[in-house]
């Protein structure tokens, strides 16, 4: 981040090129300093499967995978992930692997509006990464940095349960 | 259960399945198509300046730096859109004497809350327009600033409204039967006075609109995550003088709304005139300080009651006084007084006791408007009721449940008029307190409880019976001039290719309305669910109707959509009949086959119907003209309310120490009438519950003295997370309306109808041990040591 012109700096329109590699394929663009992941995903790379809720990483609506793990893309500048790996829910959902997780979501009807959703699937998807099979108790923490307004949480917590127990046994859950 | 609609065991029953819902899988791979995710050409992008006092004059604006900033291509005050929108009064007539101020977009020359927006931007990004803002100047003279309650009543105080005598918006009397004379013979008296704060809904996805004036056309298109696109095409229309054919209200996928999104916003309206005066789409999303600062507010109830018994634990009457502050406006168009109404009509509502006085007092100050969210007026008629019921109950000596037996209205005693004057045409308190107490194992409970006592651990186990309005005819908004429809429209076609598609008015916000649609339709023709598109949310495509609001979606709009159905399968058999050249009452149709009606043996597929009709209608008979498009409108008629009912309980502790409650499992037995879907009412209940648990326990906009929200960010105001919440148990009873051929009745208020109260009777009973007692909701930790004694 170096050879700025001192002048340029306070000017509005100042922007900075970044590179991703997002959903598996190598991007770049312009952006503000200023400008969050959160809205760099969304308005510079039209990937609105992730959304801003809080923008203060209260709610878990942004969560992103970054180089593999769970993040709050309104919690970092799109300048700060500059150099690496993003998977949002779009790349997550084209590649198959919470294929599981939202067949069982959509069984169980874990979700109304669908607003919380794709933070809550990366959220579940870290929790599943990380521990093989939590009890109803260590999904209820996990997710506790995911609000969702409509369903009242027991169907997420059965769908991500059931998900995590056919991971275990090796098939898919019914 | 009650006899199903059509036999379970018939292909393509649906009508009491629980199917998943299609349009849920779009959601789960992140391809919703939210309004904050719409963008368009040449759009723009609005951010509002708002004031930092809750009552201030407006001296001066200057605008001139935020106006020569580059990007900005509009900066817009009060007096700029007064030129081209006409001014809104939120009354209605059939609420006698009520007064509120009429609204602008943006004010002229007074703020009347902190956090109502003064002056509009609009810039090629929303970091310009917010650049913008704080170039702008604005010079305010304070004025003295109307909280609390108390504060609003005290005469001669401050008015907010000036030319006003007073800062009371409405007053309202119920009195029936003899309640001086039954108090004065009772042999008890509970008597106490309740507080309710402030909460909102914190829809997950914030306000959002885009409007899109075309001057060429004449046309707005408005997209506008809203539930009741109808109403916005009708004020749109109206207060910017655009023809209403001219104007197009498109809501899509919609991140929460829970009533909060039906109601009109400054900031909404202003986007629409931004539109206009630029002639190009502009775009605003509330950030969510903005929501807690504009969003409608609900609550803010202090209810003093009290209520008379006989020696053996019949009420005999109940006396309320119900004072409520609204914020500086009435909303509009629905007003701001209609939850105080209700509070004072549904208190009381399980019992079957004659005398009932009560007033209602709703009060401006300077916060900003409340008006109507999920189970409006219920969760405060509710806890009132049911803590006095439990009251009561020690008092005489009896068990919560027992005296509930004692005094609801029987099962076999209905139709029943209210001492507030609902009509109830069939309620079942006694089945479902029955089952309640089975559920819950209640006595096993009370025994455990009694144990853990002894050890020093409090559990707390409560009940509360609940009345819940749905399905509202036009006495609800239509009788007081609000153009409000209470009726839905339905659009059945049967494509060329054998599919059936419904456009309807009523709209989905996640609840699954189109699922139900789906299955309903499905079932009436007799064919797969997968080959019946619903859709919603489009005025320019879907008839004119009241659309998702106060239970109504699957009452009214499932009765239009079966109605519907109906007559196109008529229609559909007619054509087969000359086809088949029999009677159409020897046909029917089952997975999309026309059938013998008496043998099922399949005669012809209704594709290949389609396909004569639409391509072929040379060979059909001279003079037949095939309807395979029906429309159809259902307006509710008998009842004016569909009421439902249930009860519900929970078990929690209380930890004395720290004054934490957890809830350790929640039950809730209701009656919907005909179930449609079963899953998706068990998940109305649960997130309706979990609503009124965020209410019971955590959720209070709180403010301070000079009337600043200080808790507005989702840090501060605390949202039911999953770590706090139970797992809930839920049961039905099914008494079906019978004004409808469906039966159906609504089920989303009826979770945040009595979350509270449950709650409340739960803490008291924990803490019946130290004698204290709590009146007030939310139940913080700090009001439970409080009334310990240990704060």
């Amino acid at each position: 981040m170096s050879g700025f012109d001192e002048n340029l700096l306070d000017e509005a329109d100042e922007t900075v090129r970044v590179r991703f590699v997002v959903n598996g394929r190598k991007v770049a663009c312009e952006v503000a300093p200023r400008e969050t992941l959160v809205d760099c995903l969304r308005n510079e790379l039209e990937l609105t499967g992730t959304h801003a809720g809080c923008e203060m990483g209260a709610c878990g609506a942004c969560l992103v995978q970054l180089d593999g793990r769970a993040v709050h893309s309104c919690l970092m500048y799109a300048v700060q992930a500059d150099g690496a790996r993003i998977d949002t829910i779009d790349g997550l959902s084209e590649s198959g692997v919470i294929a599981d997780l939202q067949a069982e979501f959509h069984r169980r009807n874990a979700l109304q509006c669908g607003f919380c959703t794709p933070g809550m699937l990366v959220n579940a998807n870290e929790l599943l990464s990380q521990v093989a099979e939590p009890s109803r108790e260590e999904i209820r923490d996990a997710l506790s940095g995911n609000y969702c307004r409509c369903t009242g949480y027991e169907a997420i917590v059965d769908a991500i349960d059931a998900v995590a127990k056919a991971r275990n046994e090796g098939g898919s859950a019914t | 259960m009650s006899a199903p609609l059509t036999s379970l065991d018939r292909p393509n029953s649906y009508i009491g399945r629980s199917v998943p819902r299609p349009n849920a899988k779009r959601l789960l791979a992140g391809r919703g198509r939210y309004v904050s995710d719409l963008k368009l050409p040449r759009m723009l992008y609005a951010a509002f300046l708002r004031s930092p006092h809750a009552h201030a004059k407006i001296i001066s604006i200057d605008i001139e730096r935020a106006r020569a900033l580059e990007g900005v291509h509009l900066v817009a005050t009060g007096a700029d859109l007064a030129k081209i929108c006409t001014p809104w009064t939120g009354t209605l007539d059939h609420f006698k004497g009520m007064t509120s101020s009429p609204q602008l977009p943006l004010p002229l020359d007074r703020v009347v809350w902190a956090g109502q927006a003064v002056v509009a931007v609009v810039a090629e990004s929303r970091a310009i327009a917010e650049d913008a803002l704080e170039l702008i100047e604005v010079d305010y003279e304070d004025l003295p600033v109307v909280v609390d309650i108390d504060g609003a009543r005290e005469a001669g105080g401050p008015l907010i409204n000036p030319g006003s005598a007073n800062n009371i918006c409405f007053r309202s009397q119920l009195d029936n039967g003899t309640v001086d004379d039954a108090f004065a013979h009772a042999a008890h008296v509970v008597e106490e006075e309740f507080s309710f704060g402030r909460h909102t809904a914190v829809t997950l996805e914030p306000r959002a609109i885009v409007a899109d004036y075309d001057p060429a056309a004449g046309m707005l298109t408005v997209h506008h995550a809203t539930q009741t696109p109808y109403q916005f095409q009708d004020l749109y229309s109206r207060h910017y003088g655009i023809p209403e054919a001219r104007v197009r209200v498109i809501a899509t996928d919609i991140g929460g709304s829970f009533g909060m999104k039906l109601h009109v916003y400054h900031e909404d309206m202003a986007v629409v005139g931004l539109s206009i005066l630029l002639g190009r789409p502009v775009k605003y999303v509330a950030d969510r300080i903005e929501s807690f600062v504009s969003d409608i507010h609900a609550r803010d109830h202090r209810v003093r009651a009290r209520m008379a018994l006989d020696a053996k634990g019949e009420i005999l009457a109940m006396d309320v006084l119900d004072l409520t502050a609204i914020g500086a406006f009435s909303t509009y168009p629905r007003t701001s007084v209609v939850e105080g109404n209700q509070v004072i009509r549904l208190i009381g509502a399980p019992y079957r006791f004659k005398n009932y006085r009560a007033s209602l007092e709703v009060i401006f100050q300077n916060k900003v408007q409340t008006s109507q969210y999920r189970a409006v007026g219920h969760p405060i008629a509710c806890a009132v009721t049911e803590r006095l019921v439990d009251m009561a109950a020690a008092k005489v000596g009896l068990d919560p449940f027992a005296i509930r037996a004692q005094n609801v209205i029987a099962d076999d005693a209905y139709p029943q008029t209210s001492p507030t004057g609902y009509r109830f045409e069939a309620l079942s308190h006694q089945a479902c307190l029955k089952r309640l107490h089975e559920m819950m194992d209640y006595d096993a409970l009370r025994a455990e409880q009694a144990e853990l006592r002894k050890r020093g651990v409090y559990r707390g186990i409560g009940i509360a019976a609940f009345v819940e309005i749905t399905n509202p005819s036009p006495a609800f908004y239509g009788v007081g001039g609000a153009r409000i429809s209470s009726q839905d429209g339905a659009i059945v076609s049967l494509t060329p290719s054998g599919e059936v598609r419904c456009l309807i008015s009523v709209t989905e916000q996640g609840q699954g309305t189109e699922a139900i649609i789906s299955q309903i339709v499905a079932d009436q023709l007799g064919l797969a669910q997968e080959h019946v598109k619903v859709v919603t949310g489009d005025t320019e495509v879907t008839p004119h109707g009241g659309a998702t609001w106060a239970c109504r979606g699957a009452g009214i709009g499932g009765e239009t959509a079966l109605r519907a159905a109906r007559a196109l399968k008529r229609n559909i058999l007619e054509i087969a009949a000359l086809i088949l050249q029999e009677q159409p009452s020897a046909l029917d149709i089952i997975d999309g086959e026309v059938v013998d009606a008496a043998t099922r043996q399949q005669r012809l597929p209704i594709a290949e119907i389609a396909r004569i009709a639409y391509f072929r209608s040379d060979t059909l008979p001279p003079g037949t003209q095939a309807q395979l498009t029906v429309g159809h409108h259902f307006a509710p008629q008998g009842y004016p309310f569909a009421f439902t009912n249930g009860i519900q309980g929970c078990s929690m502790e209380v930890d004395v120490e720290t004054g934490f409650i957890k809830v350790l499992k929640h039950f809730i037995v209701e009656d919907c009438g005909r179930v449609i879907n079963p899953m998706l009412v068990d998940e109305q209940l649960r997130g309706g519950i979990v609503q009124g648990l965020g209410a019971a326990l955590f959720e209070e906009c709180r403010y301070s003295e000079t009337g600043q929200l200080v808790n507005g960010s989702l840090a501060d105001y605390l949202v039911p997370m999953p770590m706090e919440m139970p797992d809930i148990v839920i049961a039905h009873v099914e008494t079906p309306t019978a004004d409808t051929e469906l039966g159906a009745k609504g089920c989303g208020e009826a979770g945040t109808a009595a979350a509270s109260a449950c709650v409340l009777n739960a803490v008291n009973d924990a803490l019946t041990p130290f004698g204290a007692t709590i009146n007030s909701i939310p139940i913080t930790p700090a009001k439970v040591l409080k009334a310990l004694k240990r704060f």
